[in-house]
């Protein structure tokens, strides 16, 4: 199966980014809006394991500043966050790409509880704490979501498992 | 491909190493945020930045400002036609009472002048959206269509067309971002319209609902109860609603607890109003005053804020000028 080029992956990779970072800000009804998956952070796991060449930690980071201006929160926390993530996640990677997607989901789960928690952190640092169990829903539901970001990550990558 | 180490990177022009790439990229993250947290020039960096994303915000905006555009602009002749009355009705209304109050606002400006205390009042107003954008579900905060460009500044005051809505926080190029009163870490000194009690009213987190901490179980605050702004502190303009007293509770032994529901339309406003306003000025006393015979003539008369017209406040009541700003301090 032909894969695509060093280009189109690059361009797909900001693309996503994009994307995640303007759901990121998109209003949703009330009740949904806790439950909002980080999906620019779900598309950067994506990348870091399936093209870790292009997927390097400079971007993560940048993405994680974007994401910070657009929200009006401390300039480098989620920035940290992204950071943090792609690191474990590049020294994962070999590991990760061969697990059943469960067990990715699983692990998933465990690098989305330690950016929220990094996220938490920080927010109490700078005074903005707040302790109420909805804001780790986010963890649970992008590790729900992972199998469909695989499965879309794939079909527009044309990988074959 | 066979890769030996967790880094993949092509072995030239690799960059530096992932772990130290990490380490310095993480050192930077936290040397922002600390730069952020304590010292003004970073707004430089954020504004900077601000710009380049307003293209992102603007296009999530875009459609929530299609729809809207087009139910409005085909809305059919009866719609119309009822709102026009209905809007008539209320223009008429407010006439009536805008008669009563053009002599009222005339006889209260010369009892002011005589005390020689010019009550702060909008000078002007500016009119702006707020952008359909979600901050952060936990924080009450929104994006306004007017920024730096536009002469907005930080501390000012935002209303809509029921009461007051928030103040300035952030202040970028085109953009800027406004707590709203009921963010957890907001506060706002008010005055009962009915007793004339001063306290605190601060946010609780919950868009229908302000927390009134610091009345005693003996205040004479009752459900009901207008709440107005005092312009304490001189970043709200002084008399215009807050929020209504919707609870009381006498239940504890010193304090008592004190709901009160916003006025402003917090969650379903969308075109809110920028203020600029003479702030009162601190002095509040007439220069004229005799120091009493027993009293220190260095006595500055700059500490004791005289009450603005109305009823004595209470002494529980904390000393109001300590809340100009939002609870967050500086950022």
């Amino acid at each position: 199966m032909r894969q695509p080029s060093m280009f189109a992956r690059r361009l797909l990779y900001w693309l996503s980014m994009a994307a995640g970072l303007v759901l990121a800000i998109v209003p949703l009804p009330g009740w949904l809006d806790p439950v909002r998956p980080d999906l620019a952070l779900l598309a950067m796991i994506y990348f870091v394991l399936t093209s870790p060449r292009i997927a390097g930690l400079g971007y993560a980071w940048i993405s994680g500043l974007f994401l910070d201006v657009l929200r009006g929160m401390v300039l480098g926390q989620h920035a940290l966050g992204f950071l943090v993530v792609g690191y474990v996640t590049h020294r994962l990677q070999l590991r990760m790409r061969m697990f059943p997607i469960l067990q990715q989901a699983a692990i998933v789960l465990v690098l989305l509880g330690l950016y929220h928690f990094i996220i938490f952190w920080i927010d109490g640092l700078t005074g903005h704490g707040y302790t109420a169990w909805v804001r780790w829903l986010p963890v649970i539901s992008g590790a729900l979501l992972w199998p469909l970001i695989v499965a879309v990550g794939d079909s527009l990558t044309r990988r074959s498992h | 491909m066979v890769e030996l180490t967790h880094d993949s990177r092509p072995i030239i022009g690799r960059g530096p190493p992932l772990t130290a790439y990490f380490l310095t990229l993480a050192a930077i993250s936290i040397g922002l945020m600390v730069a952020d947290q304590r010292y003004q020039q970073i707004d430089r960096v954020r504004e900077l930045l601000s710009t380049a994303v307003l293209p992102v915000q603007r296009a999530v905006d875009f459609p929530f400002r299609a729809t809207n555009w087009v139910t409005t602009s085909f809305a059919d002749r009866g719609r119309l036609r009822e709102e026009n009355l209905e809007l008539t009705a209320r223009l008429r209304l407010a006439n009536l009472q805008l008669q009563r109050f053009a002599a009222l606002e005339d006889e209260n400006r010369r009892l002011r002048d005589m005390r020689a205390n010019t009550m702060g009042v909008a000078e002007k107003v500016l009119v702006a959206s707020i952008l359909n954008v979600d901050l952060d579900p936990f924080r009450h905060r929104v994006l306004l269509d007017k920024g730096a460009v536009d002469g907005v500044f930080r501390g000012q005051a935002v209303l809509d067309g029921e009461g007051i809505f928030g103040q300035v926080t952030k202040v970028n190029a085109a953009t800027s971002e406004v707590i709203l009163i009921s963010d957890a870490e907001h506060a706002i000194p008010v005055q009962s319209n009915r007793s004339g009690v001063r306290t605190i009213a601060v946010g609780a987190g919950d868009i229908n609902k302000l927390s009134l901490p610091f009345l005693t179980v003996e205040s004479d605050i009752e459900e009901g109860d207008l709440l107005l702004s005092t312009g304490m502190g001189g970043v709200f303009p002084p008399g215009y609603p807050v929020a209504q007293v919707s609870k009381v509770k006498r239940a504890g032994s010193t304090f008592a607890l004190v709901e009160a529901r916003p006025t402003a339309k917090l969650d379903r406003a969308r075109e809110v109003l920028l203020v600029w306003f003479k702030a009162l000025p601190v002095v509040a006393e007439p220069a004229a005053r005799v120091p009493e015979p027993g009293e220190q003539a260095t006595t500055p008369a700059a500490a004791v804020p005289v009450p603005s017209g109305t009823a004595p406040a209470t002494a529980a009541t904390p000393p109001p000028a300590a809340v100009e700003q939002p609870l967050e301090g500086v950022e």
